[in-house]
């Protein structure tokens, strides 16, 4: 049962990679984003890459966006945004929010 | 200090909410701090053993695997959890005559109980492994002392499991006859909370384009970062700007759990309820 649920699931996942999602990406780096302003197309789902070039993890949250993955030092995420309106979104690291803030652009 | 502890506190909050609200539902039933204990215990280890692989996790499915693991541990909790509700819910008169009969101690269910073991142990085991992810890169990436690091983890915790206490002891204050309707009403809010919570993970690993959008936003009146936010997003999954698919998830979740009691309740009472032959 679970083994059907999980080819299940990768099948979704492929199905879901063939359309083509604009891709964007982040870099953590001694806790912070770069870039901290991301530009993104608005009202299309966005792919988005953060890589954690720190040793430490990082949280990957935004409230404005109704998003949160933790990243492992080191790792390589996929998050998928969006489909958003045309405005500013707000995400932080929240392992390291004093730092680590950035703004998602939608136009 | 003061940021490490709130986050464990917030990692904590949702767990102990559960387990105060599973708690308070099998109040009285023998053995049942034994089985909720093991829940917690197993969602520990599990946690750990979870952060320790966490880093190739993340990388599996080509960055997805994490929301894969999400999307397997909510939903055994969320199956857990719909089954306990129904269960309780169709036997929950039996239950509440026993109480009164037998003093305190009414003989538990099983299945019922492994059930509820189980959802409290996938519970621990989603915050437990972020929690320690997030500690164990604390306690490596800052020249804080272990020492430090321990008072605050222990503090956050602490503040997390209080609320769950707290709210069991409120609980526990009902009387018998209302506690199953009062703890059952409460565990649709979480099954529905979960049920929404595995929408957004679905979105946000790409697997469904389906509801998107975000059915609409209530960010004015309570933000997801206010305190209020913050319980109620734990205790009933509130999200100031829910995807419609979140929306439609949770709705269903409860609904399906109320339709299958009435469902279930119908048949029992069909089956007690059969006309007896006529003698003629």
């Amino acid at each position: 049962m679970k083994k059907t649920l999980f080819a299940a699931l990768i099948c979704c996942a492929a199905l879901g990679a063939h359309a083509a999602d604009k891709e964007v990406s982040l870099v953590i780096k001694n806790h912070r984003f770069e870039p901290a302003e991301l530009k993104v197309p608005a009202n299309e789902r966005v792919r988005l890459t953060v890589h954690n070039q720190d040793s430490t993890p990082e949280e990957f949250e935004s409230h404005a966006l109704n998003r949160e993955k933790v990243i492992p030092g080191g790792a390589k995420v996929v998050i998928f945004i969006g489909p958003l309106k045309a405005g500013s979104y707000a995400f932080e690291g929240e392992f390291n929010a004093s730092t680590a803030r950035g703004v998602v652009i939608a136009e | 200090m003061f940021a490490t502890s709130l986050i464990v506190f917030r990692e904590t909050l949702e767990a102990a909410l559960l387990i105060g609200i599973v708690a308070a539902s099998t109040k009285g039933l023998s053995g049942r701090s034994r089985w909720l204990s093991l829940g917690v215990l197993v969602g520990a280890v599990g946690s750990l053993a979870v952060a320790a692989g966490m880093g190739r996790i993340s990388a599996w499915a080509d960055g997805i695997g994490q929301d894969l693991v999400n999307v397997a541990i909510i939903g055994v909790a969320l199956a857990m959890l719909s089954w306990h509700c129904v269960w309780v819910s169709t036997h929950a008169k039996d239950m509440v005559r026993d109480a009164k009969a037998l003093g305190n101690r009414v003989s538990s269910n099983k299945g019922s109980m492994l059930a509820l073991s189980v959802a409290v142990a996938m519970a621990v085991l989603r915050e437990g492994a972020e929690t320690a992810l997030f500690v164990a890169g604390f306690v490596s990436g800052t020249p804080t002392p272990v020492g430090d690091v321990f008072v605050s983890v222990s503090l956050g915790l602490a503040a997390g499991s209080s609320v769950g206490v707290v709210l069991y002891f409120g609980l526990a204050r009902i009387k018998a006859q209302h506690l199953f309707a009062v703890t059952n009403g409460l565990m649709l809010l979480l099954i529905g909370s979960l049920a929404s919570q595995l929408g957004k993970n679905l979105i946000q690993s790409g697997l469904v384009s389906q509801g998107m959008t975000p059915l609409w936003s209530t960010e004015a009146w309570l933000s997801n970062e206010s305190a209020l936010g913050v319980f109620f997003h734990a205790l009933a999954g509130y999200d100031a700007n829910p995807a419609a698919l979140q929306v439609w998830l949770y709705a269903a979740s409860i609904g399906l759990v109320w339709w299958a009691t009435r469902y279930v309740t119908q048949q029992r009472d069909a089956a007690v309820k059969l006309p007896t032959p006529v003698q003629i």
